[in-house]
């Protein structure tokens, strides 16, 4: 689960890491008020919105008088932002941030996340701050340091004095650094953190060390023990269908293509999303029905793919072993009643209750084509869509 | 022969007397696995499945000298589970919980260093060797005992390679899910380590996906010292970047993690690699000829 900056921020602050003094407008006015309760000449006005790339896209603007802050705001509230993270579709901007204007000397990158492969948690820091971390991890990777905290309490002196030998650290932000390290160590695990990313990290004409920008995503399946973290939730950000189908306990994703796929279990899923495209189309969505699967659930993972306008076939592969196919051909035919079956249905069904599963369809008389594996239900799909 | 797993293993349940422990022991005991008990703390002393229940692991090692066991116990307390079993002596180590914080993991991982166990998952269907015994999730109809190991991330997708396995007649020596978590037990190379020493298993299909190095390392162990011929399919060639596809392991971040990178380094180092799901046994029966 992503949070927004301000929020990530709010965090970090409890954790006894610097940042810059901020205040959160979701109008005009709050936004003008904010330049007053914060001191100094100069703010910072960022769109509120989960994805990166904010800057190039508009969305994060310097402002040197109130003026410019009121102008700055009454764009950005209500825009569709698009960075290279949005997709086509944008993020609707219903907050700003305006936070105080600050002498940058420096700017750097952190950030954290468990390292798989070290199965630890890791810095990766770099003295090339501000830009995208991937593009210079492409063109100059010499520029990054990854270091894994090997011991459970927390960066020591090593890993410190090898992160800030990188940065290129020295004086009062050389001395500020392990302070930064620890704060933001404890902050991580102690949050349930997945990813942490500070970019920039800055330092200030006075040798201080600040997050400038601040992106944090938890560990879902942690929430149960960070309430006040779960309760920063954003379903604004999300895909609704993605957010109706979690309530139903489904794993959906929207992709582009126009075959919907209803599978059991995350592997099959994907594997049947590539499939379809090995025989030349493409996956509507990714869609995992779970292992604890019930009728209602089943029945609106159909209504789903059925009031896509995007979906010309959907493909239904079970491989039933916890789940039976008896309860997938129960939620069509629940889900038929309010939603039509406008587009062909192609089903595989396999494993427990196959044949009563099979049955339940026959008796009903739905217009279904039965495949007898995987590789012919894709088929079947790519053709009923290219008949359309 | 087979891997970690015969009909002789005493096998107990964590989380026995609910809902999912009870149907999954039931399909265990059925299957033929020796399965000696459970464990439900609380409920020491009463008979489930005409089986003791203990309430500890320790109990059930002590009275029926258990030497594995399968855990359904909720995500909240399963790494406390995990570092119960291996306290109190369990070698073989099968978590099927999914939903485990990845903190906790990595705190069962840091433990589990000091103990001489093999944990399996979490978030897995488990491990069966055909016809001999099973622990875990798994259908076991559609097994058959036979030639072929395998290795996997997916729980479905195994069954999808283990029927057509079946179909082709060559048959699976022993199958192992690793579970789709991004910090877990046992991987791709503990488990090619066996198979190759494994009489019986004659060729390994291998189920990767997205996300992590696991596929990569795998590769690179391949080459250097498997001598059994290896099939491998990668699942998520077609999600998009910086989604978790359902397994919270299964991401591409940054550009790391994807199929492509994952089907050439395999390819590299001399894999059968196969990019349609469907044809994994037919693959393996044409280099088993």
């Amino acid at each position: 689960m992503n949070i927004h900056e301000y929020q990530a921020k709010a965090v970090l602050k409890d954790f006894g890491v610097s940042v810059p003094a901020g205040v959160l407008a979701s109008t005009v006015e709050e936004a003008v008020a904010a330049t007053t309760a914060l001191s100094g000449t100069i703010w910072v006005v960022k769109a509120q919105v989960h994805a990166g790339g904010r800057g190039k896209a508009g969305g994060v603007r310097l402002c040197h008088s109130q003026a410019e802050v009121k102008q700055a705001a009454a764009e950005m509230l209500g825009m569709t932002l698009i960075t290279h993270q949005t997709g086509a579709a944008g993020k609707l901007v219903k907050k700003v941030y305006v936070e105080q204007g600050l002498d940058i000397a420096h700017e750097y990158y952190l950030s954290m996340l468990v390292d798989r492969e070290a199965e630890a948690v890791a810095f990766v820091v770099s003295p090339a701050g501000g830009m995208d971390i991937e593009q210079v991890a492409a063109n100059t990777p010499e520029q990054i340091l990854t270091r894994v905290v090997r011991h459970e309490a927390g960066p020591d002196a090593d890993d410190c004095a090898a992160m800030i030998a990188k940065l290129g650290l020295t004086g009062r932000a050389a001395e500020a650094f392990p302070g930064l390290a620890d704060g933001l160590y404890r902050a991580f695990c102690q949050t349930d953190a997945s990813l942490l990313e500070l970019n920039p990290l800055i330092q200030t004409g006075s040798g201080e060390l600040l997050a400038l920008d601040a992106k944090m995503a938890i560990d879902d399946n942690a929430l149960y023990r960070q309430p006040e973290l779960a309760a920063l939730r954003d379903t604004g950000e999300e895909d609704p269908r993605e957010t109706e189908a979690a309530q139903f306990g489904l794993n959906y994703i929207a992709l582009d293509g126009r075959i919907g796929c209803m599978v059991n279990g995350a592997g099959l899923a994907m594997g049947t999303m590539d499939i379809i495209q090995l025989k030349g189309d493409k996956p509507a969505n990714f869609l995992d029905v779970g292992g604890g699967v019930t009728v209602n659930a089943v029945c609106e993972a159909f209504k789903l793919l059925f009031s896509d306008k995007h979906v010309k076939a959907v493909l239904v592969n079970i491989f039933g072993g916890i789940v039976r196919c008896d309860l997938i051909s129960l939620g069509l035919i629940e889900a038929i009643k309010t939603h039509p079956m406008r587009v062909p249905v192609i089903m595989r069904l396999v494993g427990t209750n196959e044949e009563l599963g099979k049955q339940i369809i026959r008796d009903a008389g739905l217009d279904v084509r039965w495949a007898a594996d995987l590789d012919q239900a894709a088929e079947f799909a790519v053709a009923a869509v290219g008949e359309s | 022969m087979s891997v970690l797993l015969n009909k002789k293993t005493r096998v107990i349940c964590q989380g026995f007397t609910g809902k999912q422990g009870s149907f999954h022991s039931a399909q265990m005991i059925d299957y033929g696995t020796t399965f000696v008990g459970g464990v439900t703390p609380g409920k020491g002393g009463q008979t489930h499945l005409d089986r003791p229940v203990f309430d500890s692991v320790a109990d059930a090692v002590a009275q029926e000298g258990a030497e594995a066991t399968v855990i359904f116990v909720p995500p909240r307390f399963a790494a406390a589970a995990i570092i119960e079993a291996a306290t109190a002596g369990i070698r073989l180590i099968t978590c099927i919980t999914e939903g485990i914080p990845v903190q906790d993991m990595l705190a069962v991982k840091r433990q589990l260093a000091a103990f001489d166990c093999i944990l399996i998952g979490p978030n897995c269907p488990g491990i069966i060797t055909p016809g001999e015994a099973k622990i875990g999730i798994m259908p076991g109809h559609i097994h058959l005992p036979g030639r072929v190991g395998v290795i996997s991330r997916s729980g479905t997708l195994t069954y999808e390679a283990v029927e057509q396995l079946s179909q082709t007649g060559l048959g699976q020596s022993t199958c192992i899910g690793m579970g789709g978590d991004p910090i877990h037990g046992m991987d791709f190379i503990d488990a090619l380590r066996l198979f190759e020493a494994d009489a019986q298993t004659e060729g390994v299909v291998m189920i990767g996906e997205i996300g992590g190095a696991d596929e990569e390392h795998a590769a690179a162990f391949i080459r250097d010292h498997l001598t059994k011929p290896v099939v491998a399919f990668i699942a998520g060639a077609t999600a998009p970047e910086g989604k978790r596809m359902g397994h919270a392991g299964a991401i591409i971040s940054g550009g790391k993690g994807t199929a492509e990178a994952k089907f050439a380094a395999l390819d590299a180092a001399g894999v059968a690699v196969e990019h349609n799901p469907t044809l994994l046994g037919r693959r393996m029966q044409a280099l088993l000829k």
